[in-house]
């Protein structure tokens, strides 16, 4: 019997539900921290809506991949040339009683309402039956399960674009029954702290955050692209942190959540102390989309180097965490 | 964030009606998911994005129906789409889409171009071919 649990986001929630499901109780936040998939990356390369991708988490399928790593699971992951054949493959495997992880667009998924349809190419989901033309859906960021006809899945699984699943399904093979979280999490968290603050470019990690500010307040000096260019792309920085799968302050409650649960199995009052930095990181990247939000609305006067201060204020809270962090043993 | 901090802006979400989950800590320290009504700082952001995808789905289905610019302008808005994505789905070069932007070049389109786009703006091909009566972009998706 399959149990929907929602989650905050898709990979990880995903992730925790697969392996629960499979017999390897996982909370979603172990999931997300034990990949070591907290991150920020500013990629003016790659572009969404014209803006520039900003990530603050690792790239799509390092949670499952990450998790697989860490706990020597077994998995398959299958990509396909014609949608025919990922639906076939599917279908198989759901005749065997598995449940399924698929990565998806959002945008073709009709359950999805219409103010969140945009098009995001690397959405998780688990199928875990089919009735008739509908699969059965367990979409982790929704309440309650959903159902999608097959004709729309097929497009949401083959839909092209950056990111293009290509019909990416995957389940483990193998699990073991337990895991020592001690290791485990001693590996995982020396891992994401290089992650955060090891990396030798300027746009990624903690000297990618202090980044952003500086192409904030760049863009503020510009009298035409203050006015025209920098609320949208404001706009586009809460978006990135808010609501699209890249969901940054989120991702720091779920680490935070994750330290927490693991001081807790451990009894360790580092990560205690650690959990509360960076839930404190968390709340000051809301306090930078409630301003940035004012600012872009008109109603405080767009202040480029208040924006940027608040940045450094976010990557000044997630130092103090990792600094910490860096002594757990 | 404190679970009491867990914003709950129901009146204004994009969440369709449904909740979001978010984890938060009580006074302890102790993490739990909570789920959230809406936020209106995201919703804000939300919506000044379909505002604008709306105002592009208005003026595109203006200039096409002046013979401005062909269907396809339109079609591409609705679907959300800009060049750059409608390239990336069909696998054409953006300067091709931008020439079948002109109403004559978009009318003698082979079926073989239109059956590229119809695939991916999940339009059927006779939808294609010319513009609505009504537009399609002021109901839901």
């Amino acid at each position: 019997m399959f149990k929907h649990q929602q989650s905050a986001h898709c990979e990880s929630g995903v992730t925790a539900s697969m392996l629960s499901h499979n017999g390897l109780k996982l909370s979603e936040p172990m999931a997300f921290g034990l990949a070591g998939a907290l991150a920020f990356a500013y990629i003016p390369l790659v572009k969404l809506s014209g803006m520039p991708l900003i990530a603050y988490r690792m790239p799509p399928r390092s949670i499952i991949k990450g998790v697989q790593k860490r706990l020597g699971l077994k998995m398959n992951y299958q990509t396909f040339r014609k949608p025919e054949q990922g639906m076939d493959e599917l279908d198989r495997q759901l005749d065997q009683g598995k449940i399924v992880g698929l990565q998806t667009s959002v945008f073709w998924l009709p359950y999805f309402p219409d103010s969140m349809r945009f098009h995001f190419n690397a959405h998780n989901l688990i199928v875990y039956g089919r009735d008739g033309d509908d699969y059965l859906i367990s979409d982790p960021v929704f309440e309650q399960v959903v159902r999608c006809d097959a004709a729309a899945l097929k497009k949401a699984r083959f839909a092209k674009g950056a990111l293009a699943a290509k019909g990416m399904m995957y389940y483990p093979t193998q699990l073991p029954q337990s895991f020592d979280l001690a290791s485990a999490s001693v590996k995982a968290i020396k891992a994401n702290h290089r992650i955060m603050t090891g990396a030798p470019l300027p746009v990624i990690g903690l000297r990618g955050i202090r980044h952003m500010g500086k192409c904030i307040i760049k863009l503020s000096k510009d009298n035409k692209q203050r006015e025209q260019y920098l609320p949208r792309y404001l706009g586009h920085i809460v978006r990135m942190q808010e609501e699209i799968g890249t969901g940054g302050a989120g991702f720091r409650f779920i680490y935070a959540s994750f330290l927490k649960e693991t001081s807790q199995a451990l009894n360790n009052e580092l990560l205690a102390e650690a959990a509360e930095m960076m839930a404190t990181a968390g709340d000051e990247w809301r306090r930078f989309a409630l301003i940035s939000s004012k600012m872009c609305k008109g109603r405080k006067e767009m202040n480029g180097e208040e924006l940027a201060a608040l940045l450094n204020g976010c990557a000044d809270l997630e130092a103090k965490a990792w600094t910490l962090l860096k002594t757990y043993r | 964030m404190k679970i009491t901090e867990v914003p709950q802006d129901s009146e204004n979400s994009t969440y369709g009606g449904a909740h979001k989950l978010i984890y938060a800590s009580d006074e302890q320290g102790n993490f739990t998911g909570v789920k959230s009504a809406g936020w209106i700082v995201e919703a804000e952001a939300t919506q000044a994005e379909l505002k604008l995808i709306d105002q592009q789905c208005n003026d595109a289905w203006q200039r096409a129906s002046h013979g401005e610019t062909s269907a396809l302008e339109y079609f591409m808005y609705y679907r959300r789409m800009d060049v750059a994505l409608l390239a990336q789905t069909t696998g054409l070069f953006q300067w091709r889409i931008r020439r079948h932007f002109k109403p004559p070049v978009y009318a003698k389109l082979s079926d073989k171009l239109l059956a590229r786009y119809s695939e991916a703006l999940g339009l059927e091909m006779h939808t294609l071919q010319q513009l609505p009566t009504q537009p399609l972009h002021t109901a839901e998706l």
